[in-house]
């Protein structure tokens, strides 16, 4: 071992409950590796290293009075749409440029109450519209295994700078694959809860029926480490599930022999690159070596539904989420003309292209006459994928598909073709819509460049999905990869 | 390039951005219209669904009227929760007339 940002949170935990380093040294280990990669990567929008710095200071405190949980001196990447209490919170837009939220989200309290450390918010597509973190007011992020590619997204500074080695986890959400995509893109580990599993008070909205705060991590013991500490039920959040969390970290280390894997035919078709599919085969090939009984021969007919069902849902509940942002109470506000006058300005000089197009497609989808055939269609269409999966899980444990159709693609491919961008979520989107918990995590590389290996659980079934997860790491023996940069 | 009839027209691109108030320019009009179209072609399938009898699906939670006591407690203090208003007055954030 090198340098104390290479460890794994449950790593450092090891080291710092032993003495051998303290939460400021790892912090300030974290800040250096900041530093020095920050000008290729651009992982964050804002940078907290003074917060940082105290908190490392309180851990310590914790640490020597025997007060420590598992997550105590952990440095993360915080997403820039969790609401952080006196730190600016941009959601990568202009319209927040200049937005210092008076409140914590849960989530954010829940880092706090465990002793983390704030290094910084990280970039994200605005509004978390994207798959590429291109789409930032904030410039775009970069993939720290090749500069010249995209991290994915929307989630790509949380995923880049847990992978560049400038934090050791991160928080990300996730509404339609954007823990997930940027996690494989990057070659760590990215968990979707369940929905309900995770507060989204202070959590700025986009998809509400779909949103979902999740981990980011270098291994699935981190990613189950952090879902423990995050995940508890807030009356805040209406939506979020009163039912009990096992712990899960209690999952990991479990035999898998007998596990019953499906893996749906659909997930399988044209537009998936060929290194992809090798990687899949042998992680395929590897799960059956562990016991598990992989059954190829599953067809969920629906799957090829869940792209449009998705970006007629989200893109309508965002229009209406996005309504808030007038110029009038918080935020970006152009002055000079009439009320209406202004709210247009504000509107048209605040979002950005990706943003504006969702906003449109939207209120089409809700729009008299068009309702309908579309926001209403697709609402029952998510009713039958939903049914689909459900039946499915009467006889499968899990569900095991490719994470994303490729690896990483080059900057500018697909920013003048949104459609083609949209296809990057093509195999995350169908458990989104059915607001299922899914992980995606490292199965190898195609072209030098990470692949990442999705498995979806039933509702509740996180622990299920982790223990698989956990299992497979361990037998690939690949955890930990940091990008060579 | 776009020899369809296209599924949305120009005077609709214009006619929701008034909904959604967004202040498009003619050039961003002209190019949602294309790209709008272009996605919009690609969810046709959807209608070929049966989804006779079936319920639609707002929310994938089983939750329904989450309910909390009607007790007092702290809430946001005034000045934070004015402190991002652009233009503050007398504890009241001060907006343009809406009626001329």
């Amino acid at each position: 071992m090198s340098e104390l940002w290479e460890l794994t949170a449950h790593e450092a935990q090891e080291g710092l409950r032993a003495k051998a380093f303290s939460a400021l040294d790892l912090a300030e280990s974290v800040l250096s590796r900041v530093d020095a990669v920050e000008p290729q990567v651009n992982a964050y929008i804002t940078r907290t290293d003074e917060v940082a710095r105290e908190q490392a200071r309180e851990a310590d405190a914790r640490f020597a009075a025997g007060t420590a949980t598992p997550l105590t001196g952990i440095p993360f990447a915080v997403k820039d749409l969790i609401v952080t209490k006196g730190v600016r919170t941009t959601a990568g837009s202009r319209m927040l440029g200049d937005f210092v939220p008076p409140y914590d989200s849960h989530v954010y309290e829940q880092l706090k109450r465990a002793g983390a450390v704030m290094v910084g918010k990280a970039n994200m597509d605005e509004f978390a519209m994207g798959s590429s973190t291109e789409h930032s007011a904030y410039g775009a992020t970069r993939n720290p295994w090749d500069t010249d590619r995209v991290p994915g997204g929307s989630s790509g500074g949380s995923a880049a700078a847990v992978a560049a080695g400038e934090c050791l986890a991160a928080l990300g959400s996730d509404t339609g694959g954007s823990i997930r995509q940027p996690a494989a893109l990057c070659g760590v580990v990215g968990l979707d809860p369940t929905y309900g599993r995770v507060s989204r008070y202070g959590i700025i909205a986009f998809g509400s029926s779909l949103d979902q705060v999740g981990p980011i991590g270098r291994d699935v013991e981190d990613v189950a480490t952090i879902l423990d500490g995050i995940g508890s039920h807030d009356p805040r959040d209406s939506t979020s599930d009163p039912a009990p969390r096992p712990d899960m970290r209690h999952y990991l280390g479990r035999d898998i022999a007998g596990k019953k894997i499906g893996v749906p035919r659909e997930y399988f078709v044209e537009g998936m690159e060929p290194g992809v599919r090798a990687r899949i085969d042998e992680a395929l090939a590897l799960l059956e070596s562990l016991g598990c009984e992989v059954d190829t021969d599953l067809s969920l007919p629906m799957t090829e539904h869940a792209l449009a069902v998705y970006y007629l849902i989200a893109p309508s509940e965002a229009s209406s989420n996005l309504a808030r942002y007038d110029g009038v109470k918080y935020g970006l506000s152009e002055r000079g003309g009439s009320m209406w006058e202004n709210m247009e300005q504000t509107r048209e000089q605040g979002f950005g292209d990706e943003v504006k197009r969702r906003i449109m497609l939207g209120v089409y989808a809700l729009s008299a006459g068009y309702y309908n055939q579309f926001y209403l269609k697709a609402q029952k269409v998510r009713t039958l994928i939903t049914n689909e999966f459900r039946e499915a899980f009467t006889r499968y444990d899990a569900l095991v598909t490719p994470t994303a159709p490729g690896i990483a693609f080059p900057r500018g491919e697909k920013l003048d073709d949104p459609y083609a961008m949209y296809l990057n979520d093509v195999y995350t989107l169908p458990s989104a819509v059915a607001g299922l918990p899914a992980l995606s995590l490292p199965c190898g590389l195609s072209e030098g460049l990470p692949v990442g290996l999705q498995v979806i659980g039933d509702v509740g079934a996180e622990g299920t999905i982790l223990q698989i997860g956990h299992a497979f790491e361990g037998a690939l023996g690949q955890a930990n990869r940091l990008a060579p940069l | 390039m776009y020899d369809r009839a296209m599924p949305i027209s120009r005077d609709q691109v214009l006619h929701i951005g008034r909904l959604a108030r967004l202040g498009l320019t003619e050039d961003e009009i002209d190019r949602l219209t294309t790209q709008l179209s272009d996605i919009l072609d690609h969810f046709e399938a959807l209608a070929a669904v049966d989804t006779d009898g079936v319920d639609p699906t707002a929310h994938p939670l089983p939750l329904q009227n989450v309910m909390r006591t009607d007790s007092v407690a702290p809430s946001l203090a005034r000045d934070d929760a004015l402190s991002n208003a652009p233009e503050v007055e007398d504890g009241l954030i001060r907006v343009r007339a809406v009626l001329e």
